[in-house]
């Protein structure tokens, strides 16, 4: 009996080929196509010869093909490889999580540690998490003038709620026991945030490190599809109006894939803070 | 002026209600001395405030009246002269056994070298018998060797008073055995002044110089200061077969069994010192309730 993880492998796979195969089946049909056009292809202009609506994934895998080996050409504003576009969107979520974290975790030790800030804030902070963070885009633009400032304030906004919370959390349910252990040693203030509090709340920061990093990515997309420019948001969009949806599956498939890395990265961190009591 | 190493004075500690209702007293007229190098047990009900009292003296709560003086000096607030064992090991999960100890004892020491800390902190670790596992974390030792380290963390420090608070409350018949002979070892060599709660009637006669009685609470008081003089060193295994070792332990009994309760907000007052017992020579016994009765087996 293989192990349990060859046997999910195995299913894996099977998996992915029963996929591709109903799709290659489903999009290369011998032949024009018959069928009556859709609302939505009339509207795409699909209908006139164009070859069809939804790519095969033949189609997609050549495509991904050209475009990874040309990941990081520029060849101007509107032929930027795959590559590039991807590190500018990546550029952004690091650089407004960042700034999130150097506001929400010194801020989160502060509520989590006395209640009273905490009831204090507490209104404020639960009327500005549900906030779509795109709502706020208006308002950057107005205000900073600037696009591509513009989405990192975004994102900025969007991760510093889970941070907040989650920091304000672990900090307050630090165990008494080990604050007294702290007492009695006359550990001053600073060091006991260190060596104490911090460490045991950090697990738990860290979880919300991964929520924030994980909203980043989704919002960045959508930002960039307003602001433009760069990015990989912006490189969808730009592909949806060339009519290329090969092009945008690809995108849709490395947006996946670099969500999962980002994600992978703040999971394999938490690995080394997690502790067992 | 100070006659003794550590002297408790009027000890009272109140907890507001909710509402108007008038604050709950959990213990008052709280008078008691602490010589140097003494070993005292605190045996009480559970709930009669023993953790609280421990906590006054820790520095980590104040009491709502009263003094405690140690060294001649009056004493607030949390300080190193002071280890405490609490009573669920409390020691840092992220840390090893070994950083866990020197954690503490870079805390009472920053001027030393980080070797200087290991080798002290290591040094401890033997004393305990776990050497060899000082890389372990917590969760990778059972709960005896956790309460060791706790021990090795309290002892390294060198406080001058060691407070315990049911150290070994958690643990195994057998295992708290092994720790409490371990116990009287490290203390037979170091001499320190121990403080310690206990439920065990039996772990309070092979370890104390002299027994604290405590009433039940609310209002609980000191009522009697039992002297323990069954000589040291003393052998866990063989205590049993002591000629007086069941006049103690029956004296100890019946106060939990009977004079708790009947004596629960009626003995002691201001500036008045517990009584003090001898239940071997028969000094100080209270006429009532001392009848020698077989108590077979453990309790
Ligand atoms: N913060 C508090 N507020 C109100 N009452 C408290 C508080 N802390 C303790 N008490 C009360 O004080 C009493 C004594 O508590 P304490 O923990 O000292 O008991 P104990 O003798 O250590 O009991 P045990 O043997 O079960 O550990 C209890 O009745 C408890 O309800
Ligand atoms: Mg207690």
């Amino acid at each position: 009996m293989a192990s349990l993880n060859v046997r999910a492998a195995i299913l894996s796979v099977l998996f992915l080929v029963l996929f591709l195969g109903a799709w290659q089946l489903a999009t290369a049909p011998p032949g024009a196509p018959e069928h009556e056009l859709t609302e939505l292809e009339l509207l795409m202009g699909l209908g006139a010869g164009s070859g069809g609506g939804m790519p095969a994934p033949t189609q997609v895998f050549s495509l991904a093909w050209e475009e990874l080996s040309l990941a990081f050409h520029d060849g101007g504003p509107n032929d930027k490889g795959i590559g590039l576009q991807l590190m500018y969107s990546v550029g952004r979520v690091l650089a407004g999580f960042a700034l999130a974290v150097v506001v929400a975790v010194p801020l989160g030790f502060l509520i989590g540690m006395s209640p009273v800030l905490n009831k204090a804030l507490n209104p404020y902070i639960q009327v500005l998490k549900p906030i779509s963070p795109l709502a706020w885009m208006p308002l950057a633009l107005f205000t900073i003038q600037d696009a591509a400032t513009s989405a990192i304030f975004v994102i900025f906004i969007c991760s510093i709620w889970p941070m907040l919370v989650n920091t304000a959390f672990g900090v307050a349910s630090v165990k008494r026991d080990w604050l007294n252990v702290a007492r009695t040693l006359e550990l001053s203030n600073l060091r006991t945030a260190l060596f104490v509090i911090l460490p045991a709340a950090a697990p738990t920061i860290l979880t919300g490190m991964r929520i924030s990093i994980g909203i980043s990515w989704l919002v960045i997309v959508a930002a960039e599809m307003l602001v433009g420019g760069t990015g990989i948001g912006y490189y969808v969009w730009n592909e949806w109006n060339n009519l290329d949806i090969a092009a945008v599956i690809f995108a849709i498939v490395m947006i996946g894939i670099v969500g999962m890395l980002l994600d992978a990265v703040l999971a394999q961190a938490g690995h080394f803070l997690r502790y067992q009591e | 002026m100070s006659l003794h190493f550590i002297e408790v004075e009027n000890l009272a500690r109140r907890f507001p209600q909710p509402g108007r209702k008038p604050p709950v007293t959990v213990f008052e007229h709280v008078n008691f001395n602490i010589e140097k190098g003494e070993f005292i047990c605190i045996i009480g009900h559970s709930g009669c405030g023993k953790s609280t009292i421990l906590n006054v003296l820790a520095g980590l709560d104040s009491p709502s009246e009263g003094e405690f003086v140690m060294d001649g000096k009056e004493v607030s607030g949390p300080s190193r002269d002071r280890g405490v064992i609490f009573q669920n090991h409390s020691l840092l999960p992220w840390r090893s056994a070994l950083g866990n100890v020197s954690f503490a004892v870079g805390a009472r020491w920053p001027e030393w070298s980080r070797k200087k800390v290991r080798e002290h902190s290591r040094s401890y670790l033997e004393m305990v018998g776990l050497a060899n596992a000082e890389n372990k974390k917590p969760s990778e030792l059972s709960g005896g060797m956790r309460q060791r380290v706790g021990i090795a963390r309290a002892f390294a420090i060198e406080p001058k008073l060691l407070l315990m608070d049911e150290p070994f409350g958690a643990l195994d018949a057998l295992t708290r055995g092994v720790i409490q002979e371990e116990l009287l070892q490290i203390w037979g060599r170091t001499h320190q002044t121990v403080f310690m709660i206990t439920h065990d009637v039996d772990e309070a006669i092979l370890l104390a110089d002299r027994v604290l009685l405590m009433t039940n609470g609310p209002d609980a008081r000191i009522a009697e200061s039992v002297v323990i003089d069954i000589p040291r060193p003393r052998d866990r295994s063989a205590i049993h077969q002591h000629p007086e070792y069941y006049t103690i332990r029956n004296h100890l009994v019946d106060f939990l069994i009977t004079r708790s309760k009947t004596l629960q907000g009626r003995v002691g007052g201001p500036g008045q010192q517990p009584r003090t017992v001898n239940p071997v020579k028969g000094t100080g016994v209270p006429e009532r309730g001392s009848t020698p009765r077989v108590v077979g087996g453990t309790g």
